[in-house]
């Protein structure tokens, strides 16, 4: 069995998500609610040198002043911000394990039921993991091997002890911390996530991936990200995330941030299978996300390529900033939604270099009574002449009582650009179906077949050995949507 | 093999298959004629166990009652229909759905799966031997096919699937010369003393070329006449209005 196969193998969701467990593990008394107090709390736990914590209470600061947006389209009961825990780690990490051996056997037995081994000799040859339990990272493998060229992966708790001057640097630089109430949220209690940097000239040599596992009930999840990939570097990181099955709605508000500098290339995949709550739209994970990427170099490339089977909403747009000449962005997305799950998702491409080229796939798949929207933006400055952009945003739909939207926004204001806009909505007709099935496939496999030819485009674009898995989860999420 | 006992079939009420009577041994090559809103194409999809009809009477096939069975079901028993229209799927290479197709099929019946490799191997001999350009495996099913490779597709599945009774739902209705006997000599090799066919056309040009051991006629939803290849040709001569109330 190949190392992607052993990673996603168990990624099922739907009438049986296969990660719905929960892990019995002490944790730390942690007080409730947002508060300077919290924000002191978690910068304390994590030690952090100062300017970490000053960091954090600025934006709590601004926090104050900021309203949560409302213009998305699926919408959500109103989150009582001081009814949440803002943190929760499990009591055997105070003393942080010294080794990947010391973790918690009852953690180290969810990340093995996960398919994720941490310990050394079973390790995933070629995938180097950072595991993101609640809000502590609890291991990050081939670490080490990783030090000897030059990559630094670590969390970013880590770093911001260890690096700090790359952090400062960048931290913020891509999504500004006042950006949006919940970038502003997370960038006052993010708890943790993964910390990349790529020195210049050095092509990774494995693909990097942080997993993410929210264990711990009314508890919101605040990864931070952040991605730096240095002069003519090159990087594939893969981030996968699953939760326990529960009645609640929690909360997941993740920033990312990507730079690539000149000649770097950064291709960033997400499979993500979060709880999308049980058949009558109960429980499941609010995913609310920030994810953007600067090409800050000129011939640089971003490449974001997202699965997006799970979650009762997400809401998310991953996006490029195009400032280098010659720059270019990508974004490939699948976004399921059965059952009552909500997706409100697509992406930003700002042009602001000349030359820079922008290339949009969406594959939107709505199932049961699901609402899936494309949103996205295509904004073309006036100093980004030659600038081109092609959008391709398709729509599927399953049985007739879910929707498909497609908001696509474009500003314009270089007249020596190209922009192409291609939109399609279809059906899985009951024809199709019978001639699956007259040829011998049963229902739920001729759903399968047809919606992966649907997302072929974009599944094709995720690290190979994870392709193979991500077809099968694409059939698993859609279980039960037809008959 | 195959025996239908007064057929009825309804869709909204309206009455589409009155009382049909057939029955079809091992081996044997039937054609049904008959024109237009006859019933001709309903019979193919309550054969193949379609949705959408309201179904009485009884088919036995092989000592099964076929009624009970679902599609997918009746297709791994063996039973095969050729579309008069072939359904396009895009995005799903040609390839991958024959071998999603057999290997469904193959595992229904007890047999090992094909890994691709395997799988290529048998398939390129197959159209070969069809006299069907291997590049169409390469294409998502069905799109952008034009009528006659569309319906070389069918017999190419028909022969990789290895049924043991064919409908063929007027697969001769688009066709030119050339591809007419393409298809006709694909299910020409495929008679066997185990395999049974039946064969629903308008015209009598597609039993030139595959010959029937006997010719139904079907008229507002029963089997009015019966008699050997040679009902054709008085057929073609004569046209369906003797059979017209």
């Amino acid at each position: 069995m190949s190392n992607g196969q052993e990673f996603i193998k168990n990624y099922k969701q739907g009438s049986d998500y296969a990660h719905g467990f929960v892990t019995d593990i002490e944790t730390i008394d942690v007080p409730k609610g947002l508060s300077k107090e919290v924000v002191h709390f978690i910068s304390k736990q994590k030690k952090e040198p100062k300017w970490m914590l000053d960091w954090r209470l600025k934006a709590f600061d601004r926090l104050q002043s900021m309203k949560e947006p409302d213009w998305q389209k699926p919408k959500y009961p109103k989150i009582n911000y001081q009814d949440l825990y803002y943190y929760s780690a499990p009591k055997s990490l105070a003393d942080q394990p010294k080794s990947l051996d010391d973790i918690d056997p009852e953690i180290r037995k969810t990340y093995e039921k996960l398919g994720i081994p941490l310990l050394e000799q079973k390790k995933l040859a070629g995938i180097a993991v950072d595991a993101v339990f609640d809000s502590v990272s609890v291991a990050t493998t081939f670490k080490d091997k990783l030090n000897e060229i030059g990559v630094i992966f670590c969390s970013i708790s880590e770093a911001t002890r260890e690096h700090p001057e790359l952090v400062k640097k960048y931290l913020g630089s891509v999504i500004p911390m006042s950006d949006h109430f919940f970038a502003t949220l997370n960038s006052a209690v993010f708890t943790d996530g993964s910390f990349v940097y790529i020195p210049p000239g050095v092509r990774c040599p494995m693909e990097l991936s942080t997993y993410f596992r929210i264990n711990a009930s009314n508890t919101g999840q605040f990864e931070r990200t952040l991605i730096i990939a240095d002069k003519g570097s090159y990087v594939s990181y893969l981030e996968g995330c699953t939760a326990p099955m529960r009645d609640e709605n929690q909360l997941h508000a993740a920033n990312v941030e990507l730079v690539a500098l000149d000649d770097a290339e950064i291709k960033y995949s997400t499979v993500q299978n979060w709880y999308p709550g049980d058949k009558e739209g109960n429980g499941g994970i609010y995913n609310f996300v920030t994810k953007r990427g600067a090409c800050r170099g000129k011939n640089s490339k971003i490449s974001w390529t997202q699965v997006e089977t799970g979650s009762a909403i997400t809401w998310k747009y991953p996006s490029c900033i195009l400032q280098g000449d010659n720059s270019q962005g990508e974004f490939y997305s699948v976004a399921i939604t059965n059952n009552y799950q909500k997706a409100d998702t697509g992406t930003k491409m700002i042009h602001l270099g000349k030359n820079t080229r922008s290339k949009i796939i969406s594959k939107g798949i709505s199932a049961g009574h699901a609402d899936n929207t494309y949103r996205g933006l295509v904004s073309i400055h006036p100093k980004a002449t030659g600038a081109k952009n092609y959008t391709q945003c398709d729509s599927l739909l399953v049985g007739n009582k879910c929707g498909a939207h497609t908001i696509p926004y474009i500003e314009n204001k270089n007249s020596t650009s190209e922009i192409e806009h291609e939109a399609t909505t279809s059906k899985i007709s009951d024809d199709q179906l019978f001639y699956c099935r007259q040829r011998g496939l049963n229902q739920e496999e001729a759903v399968s077949l047809i919606v992966n030819g649907f997302c072929k485009e974009v599944l094709q674009q995720l690290p190979m050995e994870f392709a193979v898995e991500a077809q099968k989860l694409v059939g698993i999420s859609l279980e039960g949507s037809v008959g | 093999m195959i025996d239908i006992k007064n057929l009825r079939a309804s869709v909204d009420d309206k009455e589409i298959l009155k009382g049909l009577n057939l029955k079809i041994g091992k081996g044997e090559v039937h054609a049904i004629m008959g024109p237009n809103g006859s019933g001709k194409s309903t019979l193919s999809y309550v054969l193949s166990g379609k949705e959408g009809y309201n179904v009485e009477g009884e088919i036995k096939f092989n000592k099964k009652n076929l009624l009970e069975l679902n599609a997918e079901e009746r297709a791994r028993e063996g039973i095969f229909l050729a579309f008069q229209y072939p359904i396009e799927i895009p995005g799903v290479f040609t390839n991958n759905f024959l071998r999603t197709s057999l290997n469904s099929v193959r595992k229904a019946n007890g047999k090992a799966e094909l890994n691709a490799i395997d799988f290529l191997k048998i398939v390129k001999e197959k159209a070969k031997e069809l006299n069907i350009g291997e590049e169409m495996l390469s294409r998502p099913l069905n799109v952008g096919f034009s009528g006659g490779e569309k319906k070389r597709n069918e017999i190419l599945q028909m022969s990789l699937l290895e049924p043991s009774f064919v409908v063929m739902d007027e697969t001769d209705s688009g066709l030119d010369i050339d591809a007419l006997k393409i298809v006709s000599n694909g299910v020409n090799s495929l008679r066997d003393p185990e395999r049974s066919f039946l064969i629903i056309t308008h015209y009598q040009r597609l039993l030139n070329y595959i010959k029937p051991d006997f010719v139904h006629v079907l008229s507002d939803g029963k089997i009015v006449k019966t008699g050997d290849w040679k009902l054709a040709l008085d057929l073609e001569d004569e046209g369906y209005g003797q059979f017209i109330n």
